[in-house]
């Protein structure tokens, strides 16, 4: 199965395992499906090879509340099975609204209230770092979640610490905008000392090249990921409406019928 | 005890190579040592408690032993929700040490007093909580729980007891037997309760470590129903702690400890101690009210 097909599948996943639990965040999980996959598979890609055995890297996905995307992510990679769909957010489930690193295999932090993930991510970074480790940490923010002062607490201390092994991946679906206006983004991170890089977030050939791109860098780096919320289904697009709602049945086979 | 803490901490990141200290902008010339010696594993983080303790979570998460220091309010109280969820829910362990106990900042005024320190952290599980008397609990405290692989809590005072006491793991002491009345004293108030207790027939227990609580001391003493318990912070705190351990018993119970009112008046500390801590705490009439109390 190719890329894009793939990612249709996980959509069909994340749409079903919301549909039978009747809970979770699903044009969120959308909007950043792109990007967590192209992570795994890059570094599911690098592993594969001898050069790469050792690579470490980590993903921690900040804004929590797209878990659906990440676990649908995972069970395509193996860190558990498909049936995840199943029992999703429902009792004595393993696979909450929010994740969970002590009960999820592959999950890196527990994350949900925003503005906590990026600062333990930039802590990953720097133990990886002042252990010599070439290891990098990637962490998904959302653009609501810029509001949070501790995202910029913590750019001015990846920045400080020059932290080249820390990539911030700013989900910018726009969610913010009715509140607070976050823009021009590449501007404020520039002026925190990153390198910035603005990329089409739902486009997966853009995607793939930020992982694949294996340069050195002396600071950290942010990407500006422009997305789409709720990106597949024309009726989720950009619809606050759908923030937090799932489908009922005769909506749900409407959905699963746009996502072939 | 800030002096035995810069001591000791800078004798563990010598010793353990897993350590790392954060200060949040305090303590930077007593551990100017330190930081320069070990720049990558000791530093000034600034003034952003809560970035600072999701920060020292990555740092547990990644087998790291963060060793966090600031003024109370600010690490308990302005990055609680960073110790409830970076730390407590992670389940990760962590050092956080903290001075300016209660209102030990008096003259500085409302924004750097925390009597509600210890009772907000005993709402978040797994949290070890510490309040050290004197110095020397303190160090014993230290040194062996820095690597316990739980949050924990040591609580700073600048006002120690004049006794070093055995930190004996947080168990709690007995010191004195009686039978009048039984004194539950929580570490920095014991220089308060010995001399209104001179001559009396009361039992005195000593508490250091609030969490986990030892059940035990208190259960397997108590023999009297009547009891007074003096806590350096907000009054009432370990109460329910107190009742479990007791349960089925009819208690008559007197308490003595930090009232729930903004400290706006600015006394000085010297006078706050002999003054204001006597006239709040005022143990011996609490102690006298209490014996002579029909149970």
């Amino acid at each position: 199965m190719n890329d894009i097909n793939v990612l249709k599948s996980l959509r069909k996943d994340i749409l079903l395992a919301a549909y039978k639990a009747g809970e979770g965040h699903v044009p969120s999980a959308f909007s950043i499906l792109e990007l967590i996959f192209g992570f795994y598979k890059q570094l599911h890609s690098d592993q594969q090879s001898l050069a790469g055995k050792d690579i470490k890297d980590k993903f921690v996905l900040s804004k929590g509340h797209g878990a659906l995307a990440l676990y649908a992510v995972l069970a395509e990679f193996d860190y558990f099975s498909k049936t995840w769909v199943e029992n999703f957010a429902q009792e004595n489930s393993l696979f909450g609204g929010h994740p969970d690193w002590l009960k999820v295999p592959g999950v890196e932090a527990s994350t949900g209230s925003l503005g906590h993930g990026i600062g333990i991510a930039a802590g990953m970074a720097y133990a990886q770092k002042i252990q010599g480790n070439n290891s990098k940490i990637f962490c998904l923010i959302g653009d609501g979640e810029l509001n949070e002062g501790t995202v910029w607490e913590t750019c001015l201390v990846a920045n400080h610490h020059k932290l080249s092994n820390f990539i911030v991946l700013v989900d910018q679906n726009h969610s913010s905008d009715r509140a607070i206006k976050t823009e021009p983004l590449q501007d404020k991170f520039r002026s925190f000392g990153f390198l910035t890089k603005s990329i089409n977030g739902n486009n997966f050939d853009e995607v793939k090249a930020i992982y694949a791109d294996k340069s050195e860098y002396e600071t950290p780096r942010a990407i500006i990921a422009e997305t789409i919320k709720g990106f597949g289904i024309k009726e989720m697009e950009n619809n606050p409406e759908w923030h937090h709602k799932t489908p009922d049945a005769k909506t749900f086979e409407s959905f699963m019928s746009q996502l072939i | 005890m800030r002096k035995t803490f810069s001591e000791i901490t800078d004798q563990i990141i010598r010793e353990d190579e897993k350590t790392v200290l954060l200060l949040g902008d305090i303590g930077i010339f007593a551990f100017r040592k330190t930081i320069e010696d070990f720049p990558l594993r000791a530093m000034n983080f600034g003034i952003m408690e809560q970035t600072m303790i999701s920060f020292a979570s990555g740092l547990a998460k990644e087998k790291f032993i963060p060793i966090v220091h600031t003024i109370a309010p600010f690490l308990v109280e302005r990055a609680y929700e960073q110790l409830k969820v970076d730390f407590g829910y992670q389940q990760l362990g962590g050092n956080f040490i903290s001075v300016g106990a209660s209102n030990d900042y008096s003259s500085l005024g409302c924004t750097h007093h925390c009597p509600g320190d210890v009772a907000a952290l005993l709402n978040i599980p797994g949290f070890e909580v510490i309040v050290p008397g004197s110095q020397m609990e303190f160090k014993e405290a230290f040194y062996k729980k820095y690597a316990n692989n739980n949050p924990t809590y040591f609580r700073l005072t600048e006002f120690p007891n004049r006794e070093n006491l055995p930190f004996n793991n947080g168990q709690g002491l007995k010191l004195k037997n009686g039978n009048a009345a039984t004194i539950i004293a929580i570490g920095p108030v014991l220089d308060l309760v010995l001399p209104a207790i001179n001559n009396l027939d009361v039992e005195l227990l000593y508490i250091n470590q609030i969490m986990p609580f030892n059940r035990e001391l208190i259960s397997s003493n108590c023999k009297s129903n009547k009891i007074l318990i003096v806590e350096p912070f907000y009054s009432g705190t370990i109460l329910p702690y107190i009742m479990e351990s007791l349960r089925g018993r009819t208690l008559l119970i007197e308490q003595a400890g930090i009232s729930r009112d903004f400290m706006t008046d600015y006394v000085t500390i010297s006078k706050q101690q002999d003054m204001k801590f006597y006239q709040e705490y005022n143990i011996l009439e609490k102690i006298s009210r209490l014996i002579g109390s029909n149970s």
